[in-house]
């Protein structure tokens, strides 16, 4: 896209908009630019509980798995797979941007389906994930006792080993951090919940492109201002993947 | 104006058109970009976990990690955004916000720094911490 703009405008001489944009545009900026606000806040939350800890995870050891592999170690494989669905789904988002701009119908709901596949994945995966974090139990000493619990939001297994004690063959630890299970589930499943809402959208986008609305409306101005909520919950992810499995 | 003439205009809003695209080459090179730097992100995630790095290395390893996800975010939100193509005004607009982040990030980041000093100065131990101070678990001993 380029924009032909005579040298020294005057922008802010009254009577046009000086952003150059739609109004709904406008908005979607401005709210994405909250959303932006609120997921800082929730990251670097879980920042200052991190680094007010002697005692961290180690995010290698916590997200080593693979679905159908087993025990197999396996660090950071499945994560980077979701990472790779997600920018996958932001580029056939951005192909069905560029279709809407030369009005091509077809095009647009082709990348579009191809959008809302991988928002699905992308879904999937992190149910996967979740579900194997809260149900897969490991022997943790608590109070004096060896119990058999998963990670949630009240406690977790990733806390330092007791060395030389095991049991039914698995090494015991200690209870980790409560504040890695809060932070995990929570931001994870904030940024679940922008992707869910994500796809409900696209879904939207999807049939009314093939029911022809935008074709009688004469531009697909909407699937942009939806795409860019879309990129913006891939750039989330970026974070989101650098602040708890990268760091 | 002759730019809105071939064109519907999508909103009063808008003064100049943007012009669509030629092709999707610009969309597959960014592509391309952020996929090599995200397998630079997880080389470096990985080296830290094979080769046991700690202290000065392991901060720089991680501070070149942010700096890989910065470049990212700005790719996605220039091109894929196209906040590249809007004019100055709405750049600035969404842009000179973030810069609360810089405030943001040290302000309350200091403060766990301070609360973790706090902690050790005055708590007794606790249960997570009872059993070894935090280098006695190396990577790749927890199962």
């Amino acid at each position: 896209m380029s924009t032909h703009i005579p040298a020294g405008y005057k922008w802010w001489a009254g009577g046009k908009s000086p952003y150059n944009v739609s109004y709904g545009k406008l908005m979607m900026w401005i709210f994405l630019l909250s959303d932006t606000f609120t997921f800082g806040a929730l990251l670097i939350s879980y920042g200052t509980i991190r680094v007010s800890h002697n005692y961290w995870p180690d995010p290698n050891h916590v997200f080593n798995t693979f679905p159908l592999m087993g025990d197999a170690n396996l660090p950071l494989a499945f994560v980077s797979l979701m990472t790779f669905i997600l920018i996958m789904s932001s580029v056939t988002m951005v192909l069905a941007v560029h279709e809407g701009h030369k009005r091509n119908k077809k095009g647009v709901a082709k990348w579009l389906l191809w959008t809302i596949l991988g928002g699905f994945l992308f879904l999937g995966c992190q149910a996967w994930e979740w579900t194997h974090l809260i149900t897969h139990t490991h022997p943790v000493l608590i109070d004096g006792q060896i119990q058999e619990i998963g990670a949630t939001i009240k406690q977790n297994h990733f806390g330092p080993i007791v060395p030389g004690l095991f049991h039914n063959g698995h090494q015991v630890t200690l209870p980790g951090p409560v504040g890695f299970g809060n932070s995990f589930f929570g931001i994870t499943g904030f940024h679940g919940f922008h992707v869910s809402i994500g796809v409900f959208l696209n879904i939207l986008m999807y049939i009314w492109t093939v029911n022809g609305r935008f074709a009688r409306l004469g531009h697909y101005e909407m699937v942009e201002k939806i795409g860019l909520y879309w990129h913006f919950v891939d750039l989330v992810w970026v974070f989101v993947f650098l602040c708890f499995y990268l760091i | 104006m002759e730019h809105a003439t071939h064109q519907i205009a999508v909103s009063p809003e808008i003064t100049f058109q943007h012009e669509p695209a030629p092709n999707t080459k610009r969309i597959w090179k960014t592509f391309w970009i952020l996929l090599i730097l995200t397998v630079a992100e997880l080389a470096l995630g990985l080296s830290h976990y094979a080769f046991h790095l700690e202290g000065w290395i392991l901060l720089f390893l991680k501070g070149g990690m942010i700096i890989l996800s910065l470049c990212k975010a700005i790719y996605i939100v220039s091109i894929f955004m196209h906040l590249g193509d809007e004019v100055r005004n709405l750049k600035l607009t969404i842009l000179v916000p973030l810069l609360l982040f810089i405030w943001f990030i040290l302000a309350f980041l200091w403060d766990g720094v301070s609360y973790r000093n706090l902690r050790n100065k005055f708590n007794v131990p606790a249960p997570t911490e009872q059993a070894a101070p935090h280098d006695a678990q190396k990577p790749g001993t927890l199962n």
